[in-house]
């Protein structure tokens, strides 16, 4: 079996009283979407922070690539290869569309100590950032500041600055927030292709886009994950159903 | 016409304005005019240097007199030791030169705010402001109780520094010397902001998380832009202490910070020429109101608040809008 991309061993976080990450083992295998549900609560944006490098865990390691990145900041695990989305759009808002993408093929490539060549003429930080905004069909609106897109907009330049990273591996809290039916209709189409070029870490809510996406699903109840397995597995596991049909609902 | 090129324009007729009115003076014989100009300019260059912290950063530095007095003082004893032929220590003699004075000024400044960025940017908000005033109050209290460079009477430049091949005693000359600095100093702000580097330091302004998340770590680039703007401010310091042929604590003062933030605030924060026309309101102010009446800060402080509540864009953003990122 071929190594993981990313692997999380025992991952543990408590804030006070409350362990919100509470010894979580998960690997990322290459080519693969693995989806991460639970209810709310669960603990799955801790989670999403201590992989990603903002919370530190009080145990625990997380591995890229065959590399412990676990005492790494935030900028240097996303500098190895960890894309990230946010779960509520997080992008530079008095800058473009276009200029949120050069931006991260600018800091993909390293060079953000550069004083004199200005930005926008670089033809091929330019270029490459039209390509990657017309993959996901926002060229038409390359030249918009983020904070005037829509909702639905931000969500896919979310997914645009991730592309333009060209990760090692994609993490992407929750990319269908807000979006209506025919948005999360387009975008899953979209991510159904994205795992060929890394394999995506999914937090998501919504149960049809997981169970379209995801080839395992990994449950998380109270900062434990109760099952890990295919999407048949997870359908048929009595517990899972107990959690999500029982006393819980998902949001 | 759209706002870029409003802006363009406005900047254009500013920079003209800046020098056609001290030519104007000087066929009029109003050397008065002309070292208001001057003053402007030297103004002007100090606040660009904070407009790089400031402005592209936001980084609210509240300390920023330290670099402004650490140039001061570096021309001020470096004329001192030129003027009495004594070594500044131990074999190191004074100079007179202008051009030397501003490299050991920025050298000197830049250091300084090596270590005080690498102290306070590991804070944000009103604790950054603190330690940023916390750190010039330090500078101005060691001036004020050291007796070697005159304590709190201040340090007189009897002859004010040469530069090669002008006259630095005429006002003409030493308008030219502070306009040429200023524009180069314009020059600077605009390639640093338009370059990758601007990119970074405006992006972590704006959203210091999404910084982190793509890669570009937010401390070093801050840090980086933090060194240059008080490297800038430092070299208008010791531009200053010639102006006035003077150097004391009071350049240091926490009252010199404030004016630098208020220039930025009045001109525009963030924007190119903020600071040429925010130091051309406030020493217009202080000249015309300050000639009828003593309470002329007052009225400064009236129009102050009326730009932080109805234009916030300063000068510049009143005039030509809101600024494009492209």
């Amino acid at each position: 079996m071929a190594d993981p991309v990313l692997d999380l061993r025992g991952l543990s976080r408590a804030f006070g009283a409350l362990k919100a990450t509470d010894d979580v083992s998960l690997t990322l295998m290459p080519g693969e979407t693995h989806a991460l549900i639970g209810p709310n609560g669960a603990g799955k944006s801790t989670l999403m922070g201590l992989v990603s490098g903002k919370i530190a865990p009080d145990a625990g390691e997380v591995w890229l690539e065959g590399q412990n990145i676990t005492g790494l900041s935030v900028a240097k695990r996303a500098a190895l290869g960890l894309g990230r989305s946010f779960q509520v759009s997080s992008l530079i808002p008095e800058y473009s569309a276009q200029r949120n993408v050069m931006l991260a093929l600018q800091a993909r490539q390293g060079h953000s100590y550069r004083f004199l060549k200005p930005v926008m003429r670089d033809r091929g930080l330019r270029d490459t950032a039209r390509a990657i905004l017309a993959r996901v069909g926002l060229d038409a609106r390359a030249s918009v500041e983020a904070a005037v897109l829509s909702h639905g907009e931000r969500r896919l330049l979310e997914i645009a600055v991730a592309l333009a990273l060209k990760p090692r591996c994609f993490l992407l809290d929750e990319p269908m927030a807000g979006l209506g039916s025919e948005g999360t209709a387009r975008l899953v189409s979209f991510l159904q292709n994205l795992k060929d070029e890394a394999p995506i870490l999914l937090v998501e809510h919504d149960m049809d886009a997981v169970f379209r996406l995801a080839d395992r699903i990994s449950v998380l109840v109270y900062g434990r994950i109760i099952a890990t397995g295919t999407v048949d597995e997870i359908r048929a596991n009595a517990q899972v159903r107990a959690v999500y049909l029982g006393e819980e609902t998902p949001a | 016409m759209d706002n870029t090129r409003k802006e363009w324009l406005l900047n254009a007729l500013m920079a003209l304005a800046l020098f056609g009115v001290p030519l104007w003076a000087l066929m009029a014989n109003e050397p008065f005019i002309i070292t208001l100009a001057t003053r402007i300019a030297i103004l002007a260059i100090a606040a660009v240097g904070l407009n790089i912290a400031l402005g592209l950063g936001g980084m609210v530095s509240f300390g920023h007199a330290l670099y402004l007095g650490l140039g001061g003082y570096v021309a001020g004893i470096a004329a001192h030791h030129a003027f009495n032929g004594t070594p500044i220590l131990a074999g190191i003699p004074g100079t007179n030169q202008m051009l030397v004075i501003w490299a050991i000024a920025m050298v000197l400044s830049g250091a300084i705010a090596a270590i005080v960025g690498a102290l306070s940017l590991r804070t944000s908000g009103i604790f950054f402001i603190m330690i940023t005033l916390a750190f010039a109050q330090m500078g101005f209290f060691f001036t004020l109780s050291w007796p070697a460079y005159g304590g709190e009477d201040g340090l007189p430049i009897f002859v004010r520094n040469q530069f090669p091949g002008l006259n630095t005693a005429r006002p003409w000359d030493l308008f030219l010397i502070s306009y040429g600095v200023l524009m180069v100093a314009l020059v600077i702000f605009a390639m640093l902001r338009a370059a990758r580097f601007g990119a970074a330091l405006m992006a972590i302004r704006q959203n210091p998380d999404r910084a982190a998340a793509i890669g570009i770590s937010p401390f070093g680039i801050k840090l980086v832009g933090f060194i240059l703007s008080g490297m800038i401010t430092g070299l208008a310091g010791a531009m200053m202490a010639d102006l006035t042929r003077f150097v004391s604590p009071a350049m240091m003062a926490w009252t010199m910070s404030g004016e630098l933030i208020v220039i930025i605030i009045l001109g525009g924060v963030g924007r190119l020429f903020g600071p040429v026309a925010g130091a051309a309101i406030l020493v217009g102010f202080e000249v015309f109101f300050g000639g009828l009446t003593e309470h002329w800060k007052l009225w400064l402080g009236l129009v102050l608040l009326a730009v932080v509540l109805f234009a916030r864009g300063g000068l510049i953003g009143l005039i030509a809008g809101r600024a494009q990122n492209g």
